[in-house]
């Protein structure tokens, strides 16, 4: 954040929040990027996501148990494919977060936090569904809207679709 | 269950009625049968299949399959410029086509900080409320129509008629509104609107206390739902439960007033929760019971909005939409309390394009019914219904 500048009382919350999980995972987080729309932060280290999920959920300050949204992202300049997910914690504190993970664009995984927030089940199905990341330690990793064998993965900057399935013509 | 094994009886199912397991069949050796409930069923609302592993009347496992009304709505997006996309969004949750369009419109609006004019607020919130009545009233019938009622079915859809009338007056259309731009509205409403929107709101407040004599207080009803299906809140929030669903399990949390959007802030409302009185919290009953209680609640917004809007002297709805509709670069998740739940949209923008780079949509209900597989293990066949009707799905929006 820039010194000397006005910024909402969310904006600080968000702050707070962030300042709370950047002293116990350090360098593994990217600095907070405090803008007005959507305050988020990076994981650097995606192999720390899960650890750092938890910690978000349980931590007696930030207590993040409530995962509002998880969007996937394609990112072809950066070769990367990604994920942002939105934090809020119902009833406790006021404060919400963002944070994003990424990957390689090719044969890349992100730890799966399924296991912590229920809800991560099906949002991270539907990313894969639509981006192609797999998502490690997911208790059901498979597609979700495209039916099982549908070629590709629609989302993509890149992504061709495919001219028939099951002898259907498909581009109209 | 453990006297019962200890009496020497060999083959016992039970299942789960509040916090009593109930003894169904003893003794009774079955095979586990796969019973593919959908995609055509009419209490799946849709096109939903769900995959039942079944005990005799037991289930052990109900796996849902979607996606077969998936219309690549976030794919779109990223091909058409930012108001064209309102249309689209209609489509996604058709019952509620005003509460889906103004979430949106508020996500691109704080992502290009526009300046809306107050009486585009106040129209805004009394269609978006209209709306929600008549999604809950189609909830509502629908779910009785789930449980054997088709009396109180008919008595929604009369009501329900006079708001898409009013509806179909301001914008033109029934159900597939594009009313509300970004930046404003596509037309003030008609003259007498208000005046009509009132004798409305006379009309239909006896009718919900009918509603409630017919259906919510009937003995059958209330047998085929008090009990079943509970989830409880700190589950329900772990599973991403929101709306009426998460009030049904005991919590007070709204956006209309946790995260509060447009005029709200200004305006005078409860959030019903069950008190655990009438119903056990978290059960079907007390889903019902939310959506039956907020109807009146949207009542008492209208009025006051009707009381308190600006004149229509010197308005015009699309002064403040923007000349040309290019946000800059940014991200932005913003929501909306939609009748089945917070509907969010993440838009990303590059700050070049009139096309968003990346405009995903978290469904209310897609969230809502990921906690299926655990709502219904351990319950009857018939009780699935009950849980499928008190969830409220619409499958244009789980699709999309």
């Amino acid at each position: 954040m820039e010194e000397g500048k006005v910024v909402s009382r969310s904006l600080q919350q968000s702050a707070a929040a962030y300042a709370v999980i950047h002293e116990k995972f350090g360098d593994a987080l990217s600095a907070f990027d405090g803008n007005e729309t959507m305050p988020f932060f990076e994981v650097l280290d995606a192999s720390l996501w899960v650890d750092i999920a938890l910690y978000m959920r349980d931590h007696p300050k930030l207590k993040f148990n409530y995962m509002a949204c998880l969007t996937g992202l394609d990112y072809p300049l950066e070769e990367k494919l990604g994920i942002v997910c939105n934090f809020e914690s119902i009833g406790i504190f006021p404060h919400k977060l963002a944070v994003k993970v990424k990957c390689a664009r090719e044969g890349g995984s992100i730890p799966s936090v399924a296991c912590v927030w229920h809800t991560a089940n099906w949002q991270e199905r539907e990313a894969y569904d639509m981006y192609g990341m797999l998502f490690t330690g997911h208790p059901d990793m498979r597609r979700i809207l495209c039916p099982d064998d549908w070629e590709g993965f629609p989302l993509r900057k890149d992504y061709k679709v495919q001219e028939t399935y099951h002898g259907i013509k498909v581009p109209y | 269950m453990q006297e019962l094994e200890k009496a020497g009886v060999g083959s016992v199912r039970v299942t789960r009625k509040s916090d009593k397991v109930v003894v169904i069949e003893k003794d009774l050796v079955t095979e586990e049968m796969l019973l593919a409930m959908g995609p055509q069923h009419p209490s799946t609302h849709g096109v939903l299949k769900l995959e039942c592993l079944t005990d005799g009347e037991v289930i052990t496992q109900a796996e849902p399959y979607l996606g077969y009304l998936h219309r690549c709505f976030e794919k779109h997006c990223e091909n058409v410029d930012y108001p064209a996309i309102v249309p689209y969004t209609d489509r996604m949750d058709y019952l509620a086509g005003m509460n889906s369009e103004m979430a949106y419109c508020i996500a691109v609006e704080k992502l290009m900080d526009v300046e809306i004019p107050r009486r585009v607020e106040f129209i805004r919130v009394i269609v978006a409320e209209l709306n929600r009545i008549a999604s809950h009233l189609v909830a509502i019938g629908t779910f009785g129509i789930d449980l054997g009622a088709f009396t109180p079915f008919l008595f929604c859809f009369r009501d329900r008629e006079h708001i898409l009338s009013l509806l179909e007056w301001a914008s033109g259309a029934r159900m597939l509104y594009n009313y509300i731009w970004i930046g404003g509205l596509a037309y003030d409403v008609p003259a007498d609107f208000n005046k009509r929107v009132r004798e409305f709101v006379d009309y239909f407040r006896p009718q919900t206390v009918e509603l409630f004599r017919l259906l919510t207080e009937n003995e059958i009803f209330v047998k085929r739902t008090k009990g079943i299906g509970i989830m409880p809140a700190d589950v329900a929030i772990n599973y991403g439960w929101s709306g009426p669903m998460l009030r049904g399990s005991g919590v007070k949390w709204d956006l209309r007033r946790n995260d509060p959007y447009s005029i709200y802030p200004e305006l005078q409302f409860d959030v019903p929760v069950p008190d655990g009185k009438f119903s056990d919290v978290g059960d079907c009953l007390s889903r019902h019971l939310v959506r039956a209680l907020e109807m009146e609640e949207s009542l008492k917004i209208i009025e006051q909005c009707i009381d308190k809007m600006p004149s229509s002297e010197g308005f015009n709805s699309r002064s403040a939409i923007p000349k040309r509709i290019r946000p800059k670069a940014g991200e932005v998740y913003a929501r909306a309390e939609n009748p089945r739940g917070e509907l969010g949209f993440y838009i990303q923008s590059d700050g070049k394009s009139t096309k968003p780079v990346r405009c995903h949509a978290r469904s209310s209900c897609f969230v809502n019914l990921s906690a299926m597989k655990d709502l219904s293990k351990g319950q009857l066949l018939p009780d699935l219904v009950a849980i499928i009707g008190s969830i409220d799905i619409v499958l244009g929006e789980i699709d999309r």
